[in-house]
């Protein structure tokens, strides 16, 4: 991303505030995100001006009314190749898409798949709430198998997705996940988001409070978070737990929940985190730790280079424009067989 | 060289290349094409393709054609019938036996007509004894084994060898409309110039095929066809995808907005991204996305940040896009989407004509929806309406359609070259940083046009959308009044445009007999039509649409005083029925096709004779 360096940004989140009123319901999840990345993106260095949110259609989605940056509120399921022609179009603008589990997952799946496999600069943040809220309560391609929703009386009998997965079999160089309670952690974590060169794709588990009511809650509860979460940070030791006692190995191919000090455990062998690391094994099965048996995996799970899709774009583009003697719309319509009718040649 | 026994003078010719989608019989048209613009004969082309790759050797489902139409008066379709036809094996003669003026000439590659390839042609009996073709110049040439012979001492392998065929029949051809070989030599010279060895083995097979033909008796008359009295000037051969991609690099330059296409191939359409893909030395960006959605909704994003946005598409593929052209409606975000018409419904005659998406493009989306639709009319004059398109998209902010179709796609005409500085100015309603009090929904008076700010621009953040929003300020608004303005206003904006286009032309009088409508591709078969018939003395004219919607100003005033009207079009009457509901005081007669294939003069003009002498009924 060519950021403006000879801008110096002096902006405070008030400046990304509007007006007019978020109509979300009180006690969503959503209103603490928002305020989490008015937070972070004046600390992304990018002139105000540049900054472009997308989203499809969904409850999540409504966020470009709410931040007072360019924005475009799409169809359902489209952010991304709305985004992705945006940032063709100008490389220079950051640019955010939001989206909801059903509007990336369900009706937007092709999509979210393809912008992570191309790598295309721009931060996709998944409000998961595995529901669909706006369309009141029916089940979504994250909704936990046996949830009973309006459109699954007797209990869903689909498995869902989890959306790491898919970013890791879609070739993905950055996954993180964050939960709507921790505002220190979904700001850092947004930040790094978007100075990642390339898609940034972070799962933010956020309650409906309507619809789907303390589904992550045996994740984000006061009293279970310490020990059902792990918050990751590349370079250190991967340890969780209330007196930060458990930590993970990597042992017989799988991870293991091990207690440091017991059954001959010591600090030492616990892993450390490599967020950086292109073999994606650890990764993958960091993605898919869940309850009972590991904690969840939250942080930056996997951030690693990998070329650009509109850098290579443009390169080309400058190279085609350099080695082409056809300049201009005249070189071309002049070019190749022509054929001078009735009229010498002179 | 020595003399030809007796050379005809003929106005013009069909020639018809037909043999296995493998057989080269694209290139040996093209080149065929090529040959005859340089000699300066007009021309017009049309390729007809199996839809399968490669179906089975040899039969009739594996038969691809390649028709050219040259002459020295003004030629405006690839024409009805063939006076030559160069049938590479049975199946190719089979399929277009019924596609032949009488007494045409046939050249067949004789090595190939034998008992195994009558049977991969269905053929029950020996066609060249059981006398279908009496009455017709047969010339029954060994191509497959002399080009062999010939070209044996260059040591190519037997793949490279059996390709330089074409050059055979190219030089009968040369030999029998009386060309100078050294015109395709050049080509030959200029195609290959890297390696030496294929130029050598192809001159050589080039001159076999004109000598075999001088020598052999068959051909007791050859053909001659002057240049085109009507041209004059710089052309070249185009086909209408090309055409159409030139347009919107063309509108792209005097804009200064840069191309973005966004698009998923599609039959016939994959040619105009193909094109684009290959023209980023002039700065064109091109997006093949995962799905046709993906492809309008990256080109709505470029949209929104100031591009020349276009997406390229046929039937199924606008289909899909519909959602999005509201999106784009909604916004008010200029796109241009190029539909290229083939047969339907759903995936139909992918690589056949037909004109039945026109209610699909005027009316195919949710709510109230409207948006400009356009139609080229000829292979070239693709150009024209791929730039107009763009202009009136940019200019007003808002969808445009154009349409063209399969024939006008693949086929082609010779085109007089424009220079850039003769198209018109467009001028994009673009505002600069800091504008005072800009909010996204402000209009020009005039044209009902949005100010159009981007991301990246100073001072002029705003939020676009898919809701309904508030005059104006753009502001998010569920007011039941704001909606019935805001859809008043998108629509009177497109209308509002026939203000800015051509008034509608007539061909003849408009107080004729029969006035002849038509709309888009058919204007090759119907101009050609009429003219013959007024020629002939009948009280006979022609209104061919290009603007759909807006309708031209003068509309009624060309549909008023005709005495009789026939709609004619590729479907079962789509614009009839548009032109009923726009103009229900007038009678209108239809003459509809849905045979994949464009109109025959022939077909035409009987229809157009019936309804003459039967006026009353
Ligand atoms: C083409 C189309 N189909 C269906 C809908 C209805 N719809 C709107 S939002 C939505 C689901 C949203 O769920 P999710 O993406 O999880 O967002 P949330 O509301 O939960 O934030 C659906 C089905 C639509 N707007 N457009
Ligand atoms: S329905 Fe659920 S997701 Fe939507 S705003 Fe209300 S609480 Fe939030
Ligand atoms: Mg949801």
């Amino acid at each position: 991303m060519k950021e403006n360096t000879d801008f110096a940004p002096v902006m405070i989140p008030q400046d990304y505030k509007l007006d007019s009123p978020v109509k979300w319901c009180a006690g969503c999840g959503a209103h603490a995100v928002l305020s989490s990345i008015r937070n972070a993106v004046p600390e992304t260095g990018v002139k105000k001006e540049n900054v472009v949110f997308v989203s499809g259609i969904g409850c999540s989605s409504r966020f470009p009314y709410y931040i007072n940056t360019y924005g475009f509120h799409s169809l359902h399921g489209r952010a991304a190749p709305i985004a992705t022609g945006i940032k063709l179009a100008n490389p220079e603008l950051s640019v955010w898409v939001v989206t909801g589990d059903g509007d990336s997952m369900a009706i937007g799946g092709n999509h979210f798949i393809h912008v992570i496999r191309r790598n295309i600069n721009m931060s996709i943040l998944i409000f998961n709430n595995r529901i669909y809220g706006l369309t009141k309560g029916q089940y979504s391609p994250t909704t936990p198998k046996g949830s009973v929703t309006k459109t699954s009386p007797e209990g869903s009998i689909e498995e869902p997705f989890n959306p790491g997965e898919l970013v890791m079999g879609s070739q993905g160089a950055f996954f993180a996940r964050v939960v709507d309670t921790e505002p220190k952690m979904m700001k850092e974590v947004f930040i790094q988001a978007a100075l990642h060169k390339g898609t940034s794709v972070v799962e933010v588990l956020q309650n409906c409070v309507i619809f789907n009511n303390d589904v992550h809650e045996n994740i984000t509860g006061k009293d279970v978070r310490d020990e059902h979460q792990i918050y990751l940070k590349h370079g250190e030791p991967m340890i969780f737990g209330k007196e930060h006692e458990k930590g993970l190995i990597y042992r017989n191919n799988k991870l293991e929940v091990v207690t440091i000090g017991k059954d001959g455990i010591s600090k030492e062998d616990i892993l450390i985190h490599n967020a950086r690391c292109t073999n994606s094994t650890i990764h993958y099965n960091l993605v898919k730790m869940d309850q009972p048996e590991y904690p969840v995996a939250m942080g930056i799970i996997r951030a690693v280079d990998k070329p650009v899709y509109e850098e290579m774009l443009y390169d080309q583009l400058d190279h085609a424009h350099e080695k082409s003697p056809i300049k201009c719309m005249d070189d071309l319509l002049k070019s190749g067989n022509t054929f001078l009718i009735n009229e010498s040649s002179s | 060289m020595s003399k030809n026994p007796r050379i005809i003078e003929l106005e013009d010719v069909v020639v018809k290349f037909a043999g296995d989608s493998g057989d080269g019989m694209q290139l040996t048209g093209s080149q065929f094409s090529d040959t005859s613009a340089f000699v300066g004969n007009d021309l017009s082309t049309f390729p007809d393709y199996p839809s399968e790759i490669r179906a089975p050797q040899g039969t009739v489902a594996g038969v691809s054609g390649y028709q050219v139409h040259i002459g020295h008066k003004d030629v405006t379709t690839p024409g009805d019938l063939a006076d030559v036809l160069v049938a590479m094996n049975p199946a190719a003669l089979k399929t277009n036996m019924k596609w032949l003026k009488p007494g045409a000439t046939v050249i067949i590659d004789i090595d190939n007509f034998d008992q195994k390839n009558y049977k991969k042609a269905e053929y029950i009996e020996d066609p060249l004894n059981d006398g279908s073709l009496e009455g017709y110049n047969i010339v029954k040439a060994p191509i497959t084994s002399l080009t062999r012979s010939t070209v044996k001492e260059f040591g190519l392998d037997a793949k490279t060898a059996d390709k330089t065929k074409n050059q055979f029949v190219a030089g009968i051809l040369f030999w029998l409309f009386n060309r100078d070989l050294t015109i395709g030599e050049n080509f030959i010279q200029k195609k290959f110039k890297k390696n030496a060895d294929l130029v050598n083995a192809n001159i050589a097979v080039l001159r076999g095929g004109y000598n075999y033909a001088e020598t052999i008796e068959a051909m007791s008359t050859t053909f001659l066809v002057n240049p085109a009295k009507n041209k004059k000037g710089l052309f070249r051969n185009i086909t209408g995808n090309i055409a159409t991609a030139w347009g919107l690099l063309a509108a792209s330059e005097k804009s200064g907005c840069g191309l973005f296409l966004g698009s998923y191939p599609i039959t016939p359409a994959t040619e105009v991204l193909q094109e684009l893909a290959g023209r980023k030395h002039l700065g064109a960006i091109t997006f093949q996305a995962e799905d046709e959605i993906a492809g309008i909704c990256s080109a709505i994003g470029a949209s929104f940040t100031g591009k020349l946005a276009v997406t390229s598409t046929s039937g199924p593929g606008l289909a899909l896009k519909g959602e999005a052209i509201g999106l784009a409606v909604i916004t008010e975000l200029p796109i241009v989407i190029v539909n290229v018409q083939r047969g339907g419904p759903s995936t139909g005659l992918p690589t056949k004509t037909e004109q039945a998406d026109l209610l699909q493009a005027l009316y195919g989306r949710s709510g109230e929806s409207p948006v400009i639709v356009v139609a080229a009319t000829t292979p070239a004059n693709c150009f024209s309406f791929a730039y107009e398109a763009a202009k009136l998209s940019l200019e007003h902010m808002t969808p445009v359609i154009l349409l063209t179709d399969g024939y006008l796609a693949n086929g082609s005409e010779l085109w007089h070259i424009p220079e850039m500085k003769d198209m018109p100015e467009i001028h994009p309603p673009k505002v600069k940083d800091n504008h005072e009090g800009y909010m996204p929904y402000i209009r020009k008076p005039e044209n009902l046009a949005r100010m159009w700010a981007v991301p990246g621009q100073e001072g002029m953040r705003h939020r676009v959308g898919g809701l309904e929003k508030a005059d104006k300020t753009g502001e998010v608004s569920h007011d039941p009044y704001n909606h019935q303005i805001m859809v008043g206003l998108r629509q009177e904006k497109v209308d509002r445009v026939a203000n800015y286009i051509a008034d509608q032309e007539i061909l003849g009088e408009k107080d004729a007999d029969l006035l002849v409508i038509g709309w888009g591709g058919t204007y090759g078969a119907l101009y050609s039509a009429v003219k013959e018939l007024q020629h002939e003395g009948r009280s006979i004219s022609l209104a061919q649409f290009s603007y759909i919607n807006p309708l031209p100003k003068n509309t009624e005033e060309v549909l008023k005083y005709a005495k009789s009207r026939v709609i004619c079009e590729l479907n079962l009457g789509q614009f009839a029925m548009y032109l009923r509901s726009k103009f229900p005081q007038y009678e209108y007669k239809q003459y509809n096709k849905v045979q994949g294939l464009p109109f025959m003069i022939s077909e035409l003009k009987a229809k157009f004779i019936d309804i003459l002498e039967n006026k009353g009924k």
